[in-house]
């Protein structure tokens, strides 16, 4: 079970402001229902510039509801500049802290915040002018920094945590790194040493073995006429299915074993094991 | 820290179990009184020799077994280790085995790493499932080699309840001269098992499933059948598990055996029409909600109901404010990125799987706690909907 405080526990049960203004003069929509979690914020904006409501809905786990629920009780009755200066840091303060697995749920509100307000100026969004970095969840660079620089993060992982960056297919984590060391250059003490290897995670592991397929093993198997599909990815074991003339191949088995394993063990990870599907 | 039971609505009892009050008073005295240690000499300790003599048969009877066919381990996931390492070292020549997708961690985890547990290359098939979660016997047969060691499936699965065919799975593996192991954690005490009848060489079972204390299982091992000890030590279990005997908690178990051949009966029926009260109760009341599993080749206490367009860590924490417990399949409960490997291998959709809640009930529960959750749960659903932005009305 998740350590929540009392403060997202209470937010978490009673939600405020769920739902989406009237008429809404500004409208932040981020995250997917494939990414896990994903959060609309409207808000409404008088002459002054003062945010005088906001909503929001939000799918996802207790601590992604309740950091919306924050968020929108922090900017109601905020000028749009004060708002905009509102950091992911600021909402899990709110709430009193969020376990560090969950810290990217405030990004996302900080995100919708953004969004919404840039929707009103009728502004693209710097963010989304920066180039994308992490493929996977979409984050861009100037994201990233702004997390190392509000956040003090040193670690890739820590970057993950908070921006989900590097958490998909994990291609990233080099370049990562590289803007990590970049914008703490001069900071003291900026970086442990030596990061223990991340383990790969499945997504990671997907990425990787589709790579592998596309530039590797199709090619071959074209050529024969045959292809080969990726099922699915569960710990260390892969399925695959062989289509075409490799399907009534009665060699299938060979080529998933000499061929297909021993490729994705060279390239990818040596413990994958292959079995057809 | 603080703890508290009070009035809570246990349904989540594929998870662990209460121990049984009966079972806790027939411990007690060898945690107080009576703690010889049972291989000793003296009249002290050899009395406690008596008593795990006892469990041993009790456990036996349950699942129709001889006493001598029963080794205790600390857990059920060291029963399952135990099973499959035996085989593979009895065959070593032998480097093939096959199990399911289905698997729990104890046995899908240890064959993902034979390989450096044996220093010997292995070939894993894992059988497909289907939609409702059911193995193909056809496949099962082809996948079946004069190289495979050991068959190992689950008799029954912890997520769903889903029951695979087991009787006839170990009489197609015997014909072939393989060993048939079968995980039934989730299936003793809730189901019958007469091993007289099968041709099952290892079976697993684990004490605090069956409301004995956690920390205690079971190999059954079938007479005749060649077996490898995985804790070589003493001689205790007859050398087939050293290491002194986890005495309460074996006599507990012995115990709950006996109280669960008794409540055998209720959980096929009363617990069995309180489960399927609550199930299509859910799933009459709320829209888009749907059973993980086969509806009738199943646990007669387990029940996995995916509610679409909302996640399964807000569903769990709500009903905690009840007091209500259960368990689900989706990624952020686990921490992890994706949701279960059990729904994911049925092809439940992600957001349906992300979803799923699993409720296990026992002998335990009554008509007013399903009453109470029919009652609170289309609640919870709708107030998580009302927020969610993909919810667009039934
Ligand atoms: C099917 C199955 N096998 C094995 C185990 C592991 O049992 P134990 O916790 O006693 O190691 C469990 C318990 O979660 C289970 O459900």
């Amino acid at each position: 079970m998740w350590e929540y405080t009392d403060l997202v526990k209470e937010h978490f049960l009673n939600p405020r402001n769920v739902g989406e203004v009237e008429q809404a003069d500004g409208t932040g929509d981020v995250g997917s229902l494939a990414c896990g979690d994903a959060l609309k914020l409207t808000i409404k904006v008088d002459d002054k510039g003062i945010i005088t409501d906001a909503k929001f809905k939000t799918f996802g786990c207790a601590s992604a509801i309740a950091s919306s629920s924050a968020l929108t009780e922090m900017v109601k009755g905020m000028s749009l500049d004060e708002a905009s200066k509102i950091t992911n840091e600021d909402i899990a303060d709110y709430l009193g802290g969020l376990p560090k697995e969950k810290m990217h749920c405030s990004v996302m509100g900080r995100e919708a915040l953004e969004a919404a307000i840039a929707d009103y100026r009728g502004l693209t969004l710097p963010m989304a002018e920066g180039e994308i970095v992490c493929e996977c969840f979409g984050v861009t660079d100037l994201e990233i920094i702004r997390a190392i620089n509000e956040s003090n993060l040193r670690s890739v992982e820590e970057i993950t945590n908070f921006t989900k960056a590097g958490g998909g297919c994990g291609k990233c984590e080099d370049k990562l790194r590289e803007i990590l060391q970049r914008t703490v250059e001069g900071k003291l003490e900026w970086i442990k040493p030596m990061e223990k290897p991340k383990k790969m995670t499945t997504l990671q592991k997907i990425k990787k073995i589709e790579d592998v397929l596309e530039r590797e093993i199709r090619p071959g198997l074209r050529k024969d006429g045959g292809d080969i599909e990726l099922i699915d990815v569960d710990g260390d074991f892969v399925s695959v299915s062989l289509r075409g003339a490799c399907k009534s191949c009665a060699k299938s088995q060979t080529t998933i074993k000499e061929y297909v394993e021993k490729k994705l063990r060279e390239l990818v990870l040596d413990t994958l094991i292959v079995e057809e599907n | 820290m603080e703890l508290h039971n009070d009035a809570v609505i246990y349904m989540d009892n594929n998870a662990t179990t209460r121990i049984a009050p009966e079972v806790l008073e027939t411990m007690m005295p060898f945690l107080a009184d009576y703690y010889g240690n049972p291989s000793s000499m003296h009249t002290f300790g050899g009395q406690v020799g008596h008593a795990l003599a006892k469990a041993r048969d009790q456990v036996a009877n349950l699942i129709g077994a001889e006493p001598e066919e029963i080794t205790f381990t600390s857990c059920g996931t060291e029963s399952d280790s135990t099973a499959i390492l035996s085989a593979l070292q009895t065959y070593p020549e032998k480097r093939h085995i096959v199990t399911t997708r289905v698997e729990h961690p104890a046995v899908k985890n240890l064959c993902e790493n034979l390989d450096r547990l044996t220093g010997h290359k292995h070939r894993v098939t894992r059988l497909k499932v289907d939609a409702d979660g059911m193995l193909d016997l056809g496949e099962y047969e082809e996948a079946l080699t004069d190289d495979t060691a050991i068959v190992s499936v689950m008799w029954a699965n912890n997520e769903t309840g889903v029951i695979f065919p087991v009787a006839e799975m170990a009489k197609m593996a015997k014909e072939r001269g393989i060993l048939f192991h079968t995980d039934a954690v989730q299936a003793v005490g809730k189901v019958p098992i007469n091993l007289k009848d099968l041709e099952v060489d290892f079976l697993s079972l684990s004490g605090h499933k069956l409301h004995a204390p956690k920390g205690v299982g079971v190999l059954y091992v079938r007479r005749g059948t060649m077996f490898v000890p995985f804790l070589t030590g003493g001689h205790q279990e007859k050398g087939r598990r050293g290491g002194t005997e986890n005495v309460a908690s074996i006599i507990a178990l012995g115990k709950a055996c006996d109280l669960a051949a008794e409540r055998m009966d209720d959980e096929n029926t009363r617990v069995r029409a309180l489960r399927d009260k609550l199930e299509e109760g859910l799933l009459a009341a709320v829209p888009r909600s749907m059973r993980n599993g086969h509806q009738t080749e199943r646990l007669p206490n387990t029940s996995n109901i995916s509610f679409e367009f909302v996640e399964g860590e807000a569903i769990l924490l709500h009903m905690n404010r009840y007091n209500i417990c259960a368990s689900s399949g989706s990624a952020c409960t686990s921490g992890s990125l994706e949701p279960s490997h059990v729904l994911r291998a049925m092809g439940v959709p992600f957001t349906a799987a992300h979803g799923s809640i699993r409720f296990s009930l026992s002998s335990y529960n009554t008509e007013a706690e399903i009453d109470f959750v029919l009652a609170k749960m289309p609640g919870i659903i709708e107030s998580l909907r009302q927020m969610s932005p993909f919810w667009k009305g039934n």
